[in-house]
C-alpha cells in the first residue's frame, strides 16, 4: 500500500474514489474543494488531516454532517499543524515501541489552512513544525482574505485589493501593503520540500504532492484559491482566474528543494499582462480609474522583478 | 444523534463518516460505501441551484476535465468514463460547461426548471467559428 499510486493521465486519475463528499457548504464554484480533492486523490494510502479555523473548515464539518472520509481533526485557528504534527509524534513513538496494529499501513499526515490561518494566526505553529521537521505536510490554501469571517484583510492580501478593512475609496486604493512571501519564508527554513501550486495544472500539482509525500520531512505547500466570494468574479470563472494568475506570472509554479535547489516548474508559452488577471476581479475594479492607474503599471513591474528573482534563484543554486 | 439538540452535544465531538468498518476507503467507490448518516454525502444542496447543467453524452469525448475540476464530486466517472451528474451534490456553479473542450459542448447549464429530454433534444449544433 506504501507504493506510489500511478497517475499518467486524467482518465486513470478518474478513477480515483474521492475522500471528500459533496453536500459540504463551500460556495458553488470555491476552488477550496478542487484544491483538496486533488490532494487526497493524489495518494491511496491511510490520511490523518487537520484544518485550521476558516472556510475549509467551518464548511466540511457543520454539526451533524462531516465531509471527510479520513479521520480528520478541528482545534483552533492556529493550531492544525501541531495538532497533526502531535499526531505523527505519536505515530512515531508508537511505531518504535512496536505497539502500531496495523504496522505495514503508511499513513500521510497532513493540515489545512487558509491564508489567515497561516500567514497571520498559525505563522508561529507552522513555523515551529517545519523547524522541527516533523514528516507531515502542510497545505495553504491561499485566498488572500479572511473569506469565512466577511473579508478583512490578511498579509497574504496584495497591494492595491478593496477588502472590507482596506476599502478603496476616493482617498485609498485599498489594501496598502504587499503579500508576505511565505514561500521565501517557508524555504529559508531549509524544510525538505517547498511548493507552489494551481489547481488548473492538475498534473503538475500531483506530482507536486506526490513527491512531498514520498519526501521524509516537513512539507510545505502553497496553493493558489481564487475565492469568487471576495475577488469578486462569477462561479463559472473559477479554473479560468486560475489560468490567470499562473499564466500571468502573479503566482508562479515552482518548487524548493532543501531551500536550496529552486525549480521554477511551469513557464507559460504566452505570458499574460497582469492587467487582464486585475481586470477579471471585482476587488481591483478601483484600479482602472485614472487616479489609480498607475498601480497596473507597478503590479507589472513588481511581477515582472518576481520571476526574474526566481529565475535567479533556480539558476544560482543557493 | 440526528435528534440530537445542540446543548445534548458532548464536548470533543466526533462524527462517523460510516457505519462499521472499511478497511481501504481509497479502493472502495462510493456506490459502495456504508455512509453513516453523519456524512455530508447523504444531505443534499440541490436546492442551491439556480440552473443545472445538462449532460449530452453524444459529444462527451471522456476528457475527464470536468470530473478533476468540478468543486463538488457531482460529476461521476466510473470506468474512465463520464456516466452523469450527482444532482444531490451540484450547487450550479457552472465551472464544468466551461471547462468543457468539446464543440458543441457536452455540458450546459439551463435553469432549473428546464425539461432535461427537450433540452437535449435542442441541443446547439457545432460552432464553425471556432
Amino acid at each position: 500500500m506504501s507504493e506510489m499510486k500511478k497517475i499518467k493521465n486524467l482518465k486513470e486519475f478518474s478513477t480515483s474514489a474521492d475522500r471528500f463528499e459533496g453536500a459540504n457548504l463551500l460556495c458553488p464554484g470555491c476552488a477550496h474543494s478542487i484544491i483538496v480533492r486533488e490532494i487526497l486523490n493524489a495518494t491511496n494510502d491511510d490520511l490523518v488531516l487537520g484544518a485550521s479555523t476558516g472556510c475549509l473548515e467551518v464548511c466540511t464539518a457543520v454539526y451533524p454532517y462531516t465531509s471527510w472520509d479520513a479521520s480528520w481533526i478541528h482545534i483552533g485557528f492556529e493550531n492544525s499543524s501541531t495538532a497533526v504534527a502531535g499526531a505523527e509524534s505519536m505515530y512515531n513513538a508508537l511505531k518504535t515501541k512496536g505497539r502500531l496494529k496495523q504496522p505495514d499501513r503508511n499513513p500521510k499526515f497532513v493540515a489545512f489552512g487558509g491564508d489567515g490561518a497561516s500567514y497571520d494566526i498559525g505563522f508561529q505553529w507552522i513555523s515551529g513544525c517545519m523547524e522541527r521537521n516533523h514528516n507531515m505536510m502542510y497545505v495553504v490554501l491561499d485566498n488572500e482574505v479572511y473569506a469565512n469571517t466577511g473579508g478583512q484583510r490578511s498579509s497574504s492580501t496584495p497591494i492595491g485589493g478593496s477588502n472590507t478593512t482596506s476599502p478603496a475609496g476616493t482617498h485609498s486604493y485599498g489594501e496598502k501593503h504587499n503579500k508576505k512571501d511565505m514561500m521565501g519564508i517557508m524555504a529559508a527554513h531549509n524544510i525538505p520540500y517547498t511548493a507552489q501550486v494551481a489547481p488548473n495544472k492538475w498534473k503538475d500539482m500531483v506530482k507536486k504532492i506526490q513527491k512531498g509525500f514520498a519526501t521524509e520531512g516537513a512539507v510545505f505547500i502553497n496553493a493558489v484559491s481564487p475565492c469568487t466570494t471576495e475577488w469578486k468574479f462569477d462561479p463559472k470563472d473559477t479554473m479560468a482566474l486560475t489560468d490567470l494568475s499562473t499564466d500571468s506570472l502573479v503566482f508562479p509554479l515552482y518548487e524548493v528543494i532543501d531551500g536550496k535547489e529552486w525549480n521554477i516548474t511551469y513557464r507559460p508559452k504566452n505570458v499574460v499582462p497582469v492587467e487582464e488577471y486585475l481586470a477579471a476581479q471585482g476587488r481591483f475594479k478601483h484600479l482602472f480609474k485614472d487616479q489609480y492607474k498607475h498601480m497596473i503599471k507597478e503590479w507589472q513591474e513588481r511581477v515582472d522583478e518576481n520571476w526574474a528573482y526566481l529565475n535567479r534563484r533556480e539558476e544560482a543554486r543557493v | 444523534m440526528a435528534n440530537t439538540g445542540w446543548d445534548e452535544f458532548e464536548i470533543g465531538a466526533m462524527l462517523r463518516s460510516f457505519d462499521g468498518k472499511i478497511d481501504d476507503i481509497a479502493g472502495t467507490l462510493q456506490e459502495d460505501r456504508a455512509y453513516s448518516p453523519n456524512n455530508s454525502f447523504v444531505a443534499s444542496v440541490a436546492d442551491w441551484r439556480i440552473e443545472k447543467p445538462v449532460f449530452n453524452k453524444d459529444y462527451c469525448i471522456d476528457c475527464q476535465f470536468c470530473w478533476i475540476y468540478c468543486p463538488d464530486i457531482s460529476i461521476i466517472a466510473r470506468d474512465k468514463k463520464m456516466i452523469g451528474i450527482d444532482m444531490d451534490h451540484c450547487k450550479g456553479c457552472g465551472i464544468c460547461v466551461e471547462v468543457c473542450p468539446t464543440n458543441p459542448k457536452s455540458l450546459l447549464m439551463f435553469p432549473e426548471q428546464a425539461e432535461e429530454e427537450a433540452e437535449l433534444a435542442n441541443w446547439p449544433a457545432k460552432d464553425e467559428e471556432k
